[in-house]
């Protein structure tokens, strides 16, 4: 029976790391006695007694200071309450955290939670994905956990890291996504294959995994066998493993729930394009939301984001070709 | 204030002079007492500090040597920047020595961070941080999430605030509506202190007790002081903004020059003694000049170009 949840193992990495390293704490909004907006951090601040601190609402702040602490040796996991608010911390994350390596060779090792993607009635300013926004910039780990074993492994990882991760957890997976036990570590920036397939092949990540091994599912029942990849890590990009796929497959479909204009899956498609345009059979196709804020109402929300039913649509337009 | 002195005279000549140094020079003439009064009360490897770009005298009563300034405005790879970054962004991190960022106001929620996880660790002591903003600063978001962060930790923070009038060529006027910046402090709730910024001895004064209170306990002290920065916001620039009827009063007021007079006033110095000094800086600014003018600048071959220090997580180098 699946008793541990993606947003359970997010907390006992956060204890793991919390309890093995003293080095590391934890600072963010609501986040000691109220456990945070989703309880990611429940009863963390009792267990660990000044190692979890309430921040002001103060996005900018709230890295900076990280930077600082990690400049001292510490190793801060900052909770962000919604990914789509890291934009106010966004100066001190690209140009800050991400630059403070290469200018003065001293590391930065911080991790950024960032609560990502969407859920039905949470609008334009809850619901972002901002992976690909993170991506583009040098000197940032972007890792997008699809599992409960990725959100625990991963996250851990993260904190290990002597460079700053953002760590896109989703939580459209928080309370649904089950499993028995934590399972295996996999290296960062490894991609996964999560469904083996010999007639085309789907990219993806994060809570779009589940909606593409979905689509996959449906395409069975007509005879396809569709493989599906979970990157894991947005950058560093295996870029081997998906090649490998596409050699298999010689069709190529990328799936993403950020906004459309260029981003994780157009980096994908490029790849590929450039590295093994001589193994496609079909062009190479991308599905990401649509190009508007992210709506309120579940009808138009639906329609915003990849779904089952649209990725299985692009699928056999691919397939069909 | 000597040192700082002839030393940027040298960068404004070597920057006139083309050639060697790219980019911008920016400049601290006429804000040497404010900033090195702040300087004298930090100790290397031991307080946080955060300088800005007109803290030349500052960084050297920090401990920076001298010659990293020139390193880092000739690009050279011995200097702390190694060439990837220039002119006043330089620092050496691990021994409490901040590099800022061009993105203002942003550095005091680092120095606060820095002092944040020593107190986490037990290792704070009576270990202070600094750091320096300008007039125009104060206006961004980082500058009040900042300082509002570090005065609910209550952090040993000392904030200089150089008021010089011009933000690049905007007035105060179109800066803020507040009637002083000073009185700011209060709705932090930190301690507020205000100096006349040209007069070296007031400022040393006023910092020793901000300092003071910052280490014991009171939390993030504000010191703003008044001045006129004499020069452009940059090298390129002729200030030609400011009317000349101020830039005369506060040239009278050149703070060096008030330093100097207030050291020979009570004695602490004789004039023969000051230009030996002079002397002494412009020998040794010449000689560094000389030696980093043949030191390597970098090689693009050599350089890693990479911006990760976990190697194996850097594309194409995954093994």
């Amino acid at each position: 029976m699946s008793s541990i949840t993606y947003l359970e193992a997010i907390r006992e990495a956060q204890y793991e790391a919390l309890r093995t390293n003293p080095d590391v704490f934890l600072y963010g909004q609501d986040i000691n006695a109220f456990g945070g907006a989703f309880k990611a951090t429940k009863n963390l601040g009792r267990e660990f007694p000044g190692r979890v601190f309430d921040s002001p609402i103060s996005e900018d702040a709230m890295i900076g200071m990280a930077v600082g602490a990690a400049v001292e040796g510490a190793r801060p996991i900052i909770e962000m309450q919604f990914a789509d608010f890291s934009s106010v911390g966004f100066n001190q994350i690209v140009n800050q955290a991400a630059t403070l390596y290469w200018r003065t060779q001293t590391p930065c090792p911080i991790t950024i939670r960032l609560p990502s993607g969407g859920t039905a009635g949470s609008g334009p300013f809850h619901s972002q994905s901002m992976e690909s926004i993170y991506a583009h910039y040098p000197g940032l780990v972007i890792l997008t956990p699809a599992t409960v074993e990725d959100a625990y492994w991963m996250l851990l990882d993260s904190v290990k890291l002597d460079d700053p991760v953002i760590f896109c957890e989703h939580k459209f997976l928080y309370y649904h996504l089950k499993a028995d036990d934590f399972g295996q570590a996999m290296p960062i920036g490894k991609a996964r294959i999560a469904r083996p397939g010999r007639d085309a092949t789907v990219v993806t990540y994060s809570a779009m995994l589940h909606e593409s091994l979905k689509a996959a599912e449906e395409l069975r029942l007509d005879g396809y066998e569709v493989e599906v990849v979970d990157l894991r890590s947005v950058k560093p990009m295996d870029t081997d493993t998906i090649l490998a796929s596409v050699a298999r497959t010689g069709r190529l479909l990328v799936v993403g729930e950020s906004f459309p204009w260029g981003g994780a899956t157009a980096e994908v498609v490029a790849r590929v394009a450039s590295e093994a345009f001589h193994l496609l059979d079909a062009p190479p196709l991308r599905l990401n939301s649509k190009d508007t804020p992210i709506p309120y109402h579940p009808n138009l929300w639906k329609s915003h984001r990849p779904t089952t039913a649209s990725i299985s649509a692009e699928l056999r337009k691919l397939l069909r070709y | 204030m000597i040192r700082s002195r002839t030393l940027e005279e040298k960068l404004g000549s070597l920057y006139r002079a083309g050639g060697r140094i790219v980019g911008g020079v920016y400049l601290g003439r006429g804000q040497e007492a404010f900033s090195a009064a702040a300087g004298i009360h930090l100790r290397w490897d031991k307080d946080v500090y955060g300088p800005l770009i007109r803290d030349q005298a500052g960084r050297i009563a920090f401990g920076e040597p001298l010659i990293d300034s020139l390193r880092t405005y000739l690009g050279v790879v011995t200097g702390p920047m190694r060439g990837r970054d220039g002119n006043i962004h330089r620092g050496q991190p691990k021994h409490g020595y901040m590099a800022m960022i061009s993105h203002l106001g942003s550095l005091l929620s680092v120095v606060a961070g820095a002092l944040f996880a020593r107190r986490i660790k037990g290792t704070l002591g009576d270990s202070a941080g600094a750091t320096s903003i300008g007039d125009g600063g104060t206006s961004t978001g980082a500058f009040h999430e900042g300082l509002n962060m570090a005065a609910v930790e209550k952090l040993p923070l000392v904030v200089s605030i150089a008021n010089n009038q011009y933000a690049y060529s905007t007035p105060t006027s179109r800066q803020y509506a507040c009637e002083n910046l000073v009185d700011r402090a209060h709705g932090y709730g930190i301690e507020g202190h205000s100096v006349d910024g040209t007069d070296l001895l007031a400022c040393v004064k006023v910092y020793r007790t901000a300092f003071e209170r910052a280490r014991v306990g009171h939390g993030p002290q504000m010191v703003v002081g008044r001045l006129l920065r004499l020069g452009g916001h940059g090298e390129h620039d002729d200030a030609s903004y400011i009317p000349e009827s101020m830039k005369k009063i506060h040239e009278s007021r050149d703070c060096l020059t008030v330093a100097q007079q207030q050291a020979l006033d009570l004695g602490w110095t004789t004039q023969a003694e000051l230009e030996a000094w002079h002397k002494q800086a412009r020998q040794e600014v010449d000689q560094a000049t000389s030696q980093v003018l043949k030191e390597p600048t970098p090689d693009p071959y050599r350089e890693t170009w990479q911006a990760l220090s976990t190697t194996s997580l850097v594309e194409g180098n995954e093994g």
